[in-house]
């Protein structure tokens, strides 16, 4: 039972990891209906500026994971300048190739020996792991420090969505572009913002990870995105508590199908729930099927 | 027997009534208008009678095979036709293609004609073709035929997806709003064209309008509906004179 | 039938012959080493790869992102078939089938559920059950120990030569227009750009959806089940999710619609990926994947419509016969 529970939580652990990349999907995605594929790779960049912060320059970890956010928030706001600002009204496929550019030059550009190297980095935590024994159920710092970030991230995201005069544009613009435009909402710079904080966001759950899972490489970035983009998608994509729900199934489902069933068929188990859920929501858990106007 | 009888018919959406009650009788050979002021219900009839919709009371039938249950695709084989208020056409495929594809459930050959290229096959290619160009050339549509469907002109749009709706081969031929956004002149051409069509291709009509010089001139019978329901039903002139429609819809006194 | 057509057969024939006579040629004197031979034929085999993608998405407007994974299918039943049953001609067409077979049944079994859904919810569909497939790749010697698993499956006789891959290729090309071509196609090309519309047209959308699924996948089983024989390790990460999108950005950078746009850039881009690593050296090696990235970029930001936007040209061009107008009734 307590193996259970302590399965339970290393599931929250990684749930609200994904959960942190997830948001960055679903924002972008409920705004410009793009798939951002390099979004995993943000996540990356994010965890080796962290990393780089906290081991190379002697910055205080929670200085290294802002600086982090701040320079992935930069790199959001440029790829989306350069790569699918001139598509925005392209197809939305001629936008998914592009993200997809982008993603590969990202990891292969970050593999450069002057840039992070193609080697796989163990990284030396900024802190010591402590443990915790709370009615015999261990529970570990680094746990503890990713589900409180990963709360305030989400509240604070909740009430910049929903109550700040930015959060309007953003919904405003999700809605539709030409409209919003017509009600004076600078359109441009609102999408450059929202990737921007989908960015910063990422970066935050990349430090955290280097920091849970201590080990990094430049192609790190391709399945906890994959697998984060299909939580969106799960949850309902562009709804920000579906991204969150969504994430926490999947780090559930993968954590207890390693504990009880297979590490080797976790990604399996995880994508099956995702096509199986989709069979029966076709729009995921909390999203709404809209009837197309004949 | 009518061609199409609707009884009782009606359908929610979410608490609203959109349609309640509607009945409907169509005999063969008749041009019928369905008008009413907008939000009355009128596309909502023809989603029903077409399968998009599937009612909460009542029953369709056509040629007496009941329409409820049935897919889209099964009740345009049976053979109703439509077309769309807002022109739904395939508009990357070219005009001759909008057409051909509609003559592809009669298509008489398997896939395996197609991959091989059987004699069968072309014979029946040759014959949609030429079936589909006669359709276009009564349309007026044949030198545009290797055009994109979407790079023609509004008012030919019109003519190709009422083309499209005809190579079905309908006995019944639902219009949605057919004049929608066309200038006057262009509307005396649509009423001839569907007069003219009526007549060459033998069908019935149902047509839902908002212009009412093209109702008056073009329909037989009329049936007028409100809020879902109908207020009026009757030749042209009785309609135009029934106070209930004066007050719902021409009450303005904005008759043409 | 007429003399036109007759003469345009020929062309083609003629055409396909001297393609083959100066391939052969070329590689007789010497300017094509077996290197490059060797490139040449997975260029051919990702062309018929990238065919099927384009039947399914391109034509028919399906979005998946799980191509490689019926790749893969086809790829490892016909080698299980040519590795038990030995390397014969015989054996090797049957292997041929059987990959072809195999994809487009598991591409029935699973668009039956997963087509119902739409735009990116079916992508993610499709990538999920590309990732499904290659959990069950790695683990497949669980179950048939001469599959490999994660360590790759060797042991599939190397039979398949150039004039195979050549001969398969043209004979999906061949396949592939004549399906587009036909009232089936019409049917997909219908349902892509307007599913309600097809619906009202009596066209059985879902239907369509699955054939052109299932045909489109079979193409990729072919493909599959040629490299298994020509490229005898298979490894799961070879019909992963990269491959995948590999075949994703071929069919959209070719241009959505068109398959002589597939076929150009099937060529183009294996060539491109090998031409960089033969231009750059060893020295420079690591920037391949970066020139790459950047070649892909701005590509699809200067050409969004793709190379060839959704034009056909030369032998997979629908005939055009103009006609006179006759009789016409109404306004011009």
């Amino acid at each position: 039972m307590d193996y259970f529970m302590e399965q339970v939580i290393n599931g929250l652990q990684l749930g609200l990891v994904y959960a942190l990349i997830a948001l960055g999907y679903t924002m972008v995605y409920g705004i410009v209906k793009l798939i951002n594929f390099a979004h995993g790779d943000v996540f990356m960049v994010g965890a080796f500026i962290g990393y780089f912060g906290f081991s190379s320059w002697g910055l205080p970890w929670p200085l290294a994971i802002l600086v982090s956010a701040l320079c992935c928030a930069c790199l959001g706001m440029l790829i989306e300048r350069i790569a699918y600002r001139p598509l925005r009204y392209a197809t939305r496929i001629v936008a998914l190739i592009s993200a997809i550019g982008v993603s590969f030059f990202l990891e292969y550009f970050c593999s450069l020996k002057f840039m992070f190297g193609p080697n796989y980095r163990v990284v030396q935590r900024p802190f010591d792991e402590v443990y915790w024994s709370i009615g015999g159920v261990t529970i570990s710092n680094i746990q503890v420090l990713i589900f409180c970030t990963a709360v305030c991230m989400l509240v604070g995201l909740q009430y910049l969505v929903m109550r700040t005069k930015m959060g309007a544009a953003m919904r405003t613009v999700s809605f539709d572009h030409d409209t919003a435009r017509l009600m004076g909402v600078n359109v441009d710079r609102t999408i450059s913002f929202t990737f921007g904080i989908g960015a910063a966001l990422a970066a935050v759950g990349g430090v955290l990870y280097a920091i849970a899972y201590p080990q990094i490489w430049t192609f790190m970035g391709i399945m906890p995105g994959l697998k984060a983009f299909t939580a969106a998608v799960l949850g309902g994509i562009g709804l920000i508590p579906g991204a969150m729900l969504g994430a926490l199934i999947m780090g559930q489902a993968e954590v207890m199908t390693a504990a009880f069933i297979s590490s080797q068929l976790r990604d399996a188990i995880a994508f099956s729930i995702l096509i199986l859920v989709l069979l029966v929501r076709p729009c995921g858990i909390l999203g709404k099927t809209q009837p197309e106007k004949v | 027997m009518s061609l199409l009888k609707a009884e009782n018919l009606g359908i929610n959406f979410g608490g609203l009534k959109a349609v309640s009650n509607f009945n409907l009788e169509i005999q063969s050979g008749e041009i019928v208008g369905l008008i009413g002021p907008n939000g009355a219900g009128k596309t909502t009839v023809f989603n029903l009678i077409t399968g998009y919709f599937s009612p909460s009371t009542g029953t369709m039938a056509f040629e007496g095979h009941p329409l409820n249950g049935r897919k889209p695709y099964q009740i345009c084989q049976l053979g109703i036709g439509r077309t769309f208020q807002n022109i739904r056409l395939f508009g990357q495929n070219t005009v001759l293609d909008n057409v051909r594809v509609a003559f592809h459930p009669r298509t008489r050959y398997w896939i395996i004609d197609a991959f091989l290229r059987t004699p069968r096959f072309m014979a029946e290619e040759a014959r949609i073709t030429e079936q589909a160009e006669e359709l276009l050339d009564t349309l007026g549509l044949l030198p545009r035929a290797y055009d994109r469907a979407a790079s023609l002109p509004y008012g030919a749009q019109r003519r190709l997806e009422i083309a499209r709706a005809i190579a079905c081969q309908p006995k019944l031929l639902l219009l949605d709003e057919p004049a929608a956004g066309m200038n006057p002149s262009e509307v005396r051409d649509l009423v001839q064209l569907v007069k003219f069509v009526k007549e060459k291709f033998d069908l019935t009509v149902l047509l839902i309008e908002h212009q009412m010089g093209l109702v008056m001139n073009v329909c037989e019978r009329l049936v007028v509906m409100d809020f879902g329901v109908t207020i009026s039903e009757g030749l042209p002139h009785e309609v135009r004179e029934d106070p209930k429609v004066l007050s719902a819809y021409l009450g303005k006194g904005a008759v043409a | 039938m007429g003399v036109k057509d007759g003469k345009r057969i020929l062309i083609y024939i003629v055409g396909v012959i001297l393609v083959y006579a100066v391939i052969k040629m070329l590689a007789v004197t010497g300017v094509f080493n077996p290197y490059w031979q060797r490139i040449l034929d997975q260029a051919m085999i990702m062309t018929i790869g990238a065919l099927g993608l384009s039947i399914i998405f391109g034509i028919s407007g399906q979005f998946s992102i799980g191509h490689a994974a019926f790749f893969g299918i086809g790829a490892y039943s016909a080698g299980l078939v040519t590795k038990s049953l030995g390397g014969d001609i015989f054996t090797f067409l049957l292997a041929l089938a059987v990959g072809t077979f195999m994809a487009g049944l598991v591409a029935f079994l699973i668009g039956l559920p997963v087509l119902r859904l739409t735009s990116d919810y079916l992508g993610i569909a499709t990538l999920g059950f590309g990732i499904i497939m290659k959990v069950g790749f790695d683990n497949a010697n669980k179950v048939i120990p001469e599959m490999g698993g994660a360590t790759g499956m060797t042991g599939i006789p190397q039979v398949a030569n150039f004039e195979w891959i050549f001969l398969f290729c043209i004979i999906s090309i061949i396949l592939a227009r004549n399906f587009v071509q036909s009232g089936h196609g019409r049917a997909c090309m219908a349902l892509r750009e307007d599913e309600v519309a097809a619906n009202v047209v009596g066209i059985n959308i879902f239907r369509y959806k699955v054939l052109a699924f299932v045909f489109g996948c079979s193409l990729a089983g072919l493909a599959g089940a040629l490299y298994a024989h020509r490229y005898p390790f298979l490894h799961p990460t070879n019909f992963d999710f990269l491959p995948s999108i590999d075949f994703l950005i071929i069919v959209v950078l070719g241009g959505m619609g068109s398959l002589t746009g597939t076929i150009v850039t099937a060529i183009a881009w294996v060539f491109l990926l090998e031409g960089l690593r033969a231009i750059l050296g060893t020295t420079f090696l690591e920037w391949r994947g970066v020139i790459y990235a950047l070649i892909l970029i701005s590509v699809i930001l200067i050409r969004r419509q793709g190379l060839f936007g959704n034009k056909e040209y030369g032998f997979l061009a629908p005939v055009v016969r103009r006609k006179e107008a006759r009789n016409v009734t109404t306004e011009s």
